[in-house]
């Protein structure tokens, strides 16, 4: 035997990879292309999925003023969800990376805890906090404040994503905390920076990586979230994912939902892809 | 008085004392290093200095001023850490930049001062660049620079060479010095090593379990260690146990086998139990054991090493092994096994105190 046989085959990569290739494509490569063929097929009213070639669905959602409102209404609040887990989850990932020793475990099992409820049970549950008759609405009684309409509004979507997605936004930037030498913060107070400039210049810089990575999964998730706007949202305050739901279950227009799912993804990927764009050119030369 | 005065600084975790009782006088421009083996309270004692620990006990002041309980950032000490904790996210001129702009100076002169101060660590050509971009010397040299460009009235260099290879290791030594002498800063070094101690600085202190043992300049404090440990820890030393049997200018000791010696000095009482201390290269080969040298040893060298500019020899005696080191003037190096005699010069042995007793 030769002892070039030792050196793996140029084959090798392809091989090794292939079974997570063959269940990718599988489950996400497949169902995805039947989907984006379903988009493009007619539909009957009374007849329901005729097959053919056809662009009507998507004519008909780019068309129709009704299905823009829903899209910018579901950009809206996962942008201010997304934002909202920058400005909890960077103070509270800084503030975890600092505590002692029993403290950290306890309170990132805390953070994570949100996880391992479902996340139906977990809009069950904010639906009974935010009613009308709801804890928060009581103690906004004694306070005085009116009864607050909170349930089936924006309100209630956002904060209930928020509570979902803070561990995405935690996770990414305590790892990138995780990565910052202590003694960092310490030059800087040592060459007189109060407290506050050393969050900002020393701190925040680093950890933009994490922010990044943490607002494009928070984000991503928050776009196609259906479980919290379906029960928060109630039937009016509709959703892209909500609306897809209806298409393809109470329509039975499948190639229209087909048509609304793929024009989600698609949007979805585009601003993710510019965010990412933007902020890592600016960030690279930096952080290498 | 004192530039930095350090007056009975005291440092306990709990009932653990990391520094006891740390007292010491710097004077203005002074080159200090404070050395000792991990864990004896050098790096305590630097923290205590820049603030960055709050000391159990005790009084630090600075040009009269007392900065005990001055925070971190309104002290205003230079300091280079062990991993140099450069900004990463900032290249080589905005991190020397960043103390200028804390304290508000114009642009145009801070422009000046970091140039002027990139050329004294000789990076001017490496303004631009991010730290990640740089080797381990360089990056020490921008900790360095960060830290005098704010004028500080004392640097504070914690282990700063300690990540660097034996070779830049030697170079950065003197760089130090060179850059140390130029700007007259008081600068306070904590190190392990004892060859950079002795060979930068203008006074050492030898630190021990929290404790400051000795406090001398370099010279002194490898001539005459005041304790066992010191002898041991700075420089190679050949220890013998013994007893005084006779005090007075000239001191006889007995030692563990009963051979006499006499040393030069010490304080001790008769009977009480010393260490006589003989550097290894104070000792020499003698070839017959004559009248002037009496005490002339016996011995059987039983390794030797060569260490480039001397030789190390091992020569078991009736004393235990003893290590003896020759210049390597080119002449042929001693055979192992061939027998020897050992002679040494009656004042340049030193009486410590044992261990045990210290």
């Amino acid at each position: 035997m030769s002892t070039a046989s030792n050196a793996p085959s140029r084959w090798a990569p392809l091989l090794l990879s292939l079974p997570s290739l063959a269940l990718f494509s599988l489950m996400v490569l497949l169902p995805l292309a039947l989907t984006a063929l379903l988009s493009f097929q007619q539909y009957d009213a009374d007849l329901g999925v005729k097959g053919g070639f056809t662009f009507a669905s998507y004519a008909h959602v780019l068309g129709d003023s009704y299905y823009y409102e829903i899209f910018f209404r579901t950009g809206w609040v996962a942008a201010l969800t997304t934002l909202l887990c920058v400005l909890i989850g960077a103070p509270e990932a800084y503030i975890l990376s600092r505590m002692g020793s029993p403290w950290r475990s306890i309170f990132l099992l805390v953070i994570l805890s949100p996880l391992l409820v479902s996340l139906v049970v977990r809009a069950f549950g904010w639906s009974l906090l935010l009613g009308p008759n709801g804890i928060v609405n009581q103690v906004f009684g004694w306070l005085g404040i009116g009864p607050v309409r909170m349930l089936y509004t924006p309100i209630a979507v956002v904060i209930a994503m928020v509570h979902v997605m803070l561990p995405f936004m935690v996770v990414p930037v305590w790892t990138s905390l995780q990565r910052l030498d202590p003694m960092v913060e310490n030059a800087a107070l040592s060459l007189n920076a109060s407290r506050f400039t050393v969050l900002r210049r020393i701190v925040l810089p680093q950890i933009t990586p994490g922010l990044l990575s943490g607002s494009l999964i928070v984000f991503g998730l928050s776009v196609s979230v259906f479980a919290i706007p379906g029960l928060l949202g109630g039937r009016r305050l509709k959703m892209v994912a909500t609306v897809i739901y209806d298409e393809y279950l109470h329509e039975l227009n499948w190639p229209l939902g087909a048509a609304v799912a793929l024009v989600l993804l698609l949007s979805n990927l585009v601003v993710m892809l510019t965010y990412n764009a933007m902020l890592e050119s600016a960030y690279k030369k930096r952080m290498g | 008085m004192s530039f930095l005065i350090l007056e009975g600084v005291s440092k306990y975790y709990g009932d653990f004392g990391a520094l006891i009782d740390m007292n010491l006088q710097v004077e203005r421009g002074e080159f200090i290093s404070l050395l000792g083996p991990s864990g004896c309270g050098k790096t305590t004692t630097l923290q205590a200095i820049a603030g960055l620990l709050d000391v159990t006990r005790g009084r630090i002041q600075l040009d009269g001023r007392d900065i005990t309980h001055l925070p971190v950032n309104r002290r205003g000490l230079g300091i280079v850490f062990q991993s140099y904790a450069l900004f990463p996210h900032m290249t080589v001129a905005q991190n020397v930049s960043f103390g200028l702009e804390m304290r508000k100076l114009p642009k145009h002169e801070r422009d000046e001062r970091i140039a002027q101060m990139l050329k004294l660590v000789h990076l001017d050509s490496m303004a631009e660049r991010y730290p990640r971009e740089l080797s381990g010397g360089q990056r020490q040299r921008v900790a360095i620079a960060r830290a005098l460009v704010i004028s500080p009235p004392v640097l504070l260099l914690d282990e700063p060479l300690s990540n660097l290879d034996a070779k830049l290791r030697e170079e950065m030594q003197f760089e130090l010095r060179r850059i140390q002498r130029k700007v007259g800063t008081t600068t306070i070094m904590v190190t392990h090593d004892q060859a950079e101690a002795l060979s930068i600085s203008d006074r050492v202190v030898v630190m021990e379990a929290g404790r400051a043992t000795q406090v001398d300049v370099p010279y002194r404090l490898y001539e005459h260690p005041k304790t066992e440990f010191i002898s041991g820890f700075v420089g190679k030393t050949n220890l013998l146990p013994g007893r005084v049997a006779r005090s007075g200018g000239a001191c006889e000791v007995v030692l563990a086998q009963g051979q006499r010696v006499v040393v030069n000095g010490g304080e001790f009482a008769d009977g009480a139990a010393v260490t006589v201390c003989l550097r290894p290269e104070k000792l020499f080969f003698t070839e017959v054991r004559t009248e002037t040298r009496a005490d002339a040893l016996e011995g059987r060298i039983s390794e030797r090493f060569f260490l480039g500019s001397q030789w190390l020899y091992r020569v078991s005696t009736a004393l235990g092994e003893l290590e003896v080191s020759c210049a390597n003037d080119g002449s042929a190096p001693r055979e192992e096994q061939s027998t020897v005699h050992l002679a040494w010069a009656q004042d340049v042995a030193r009486l410590v105190a044992p261990k045990a007793a210290a």
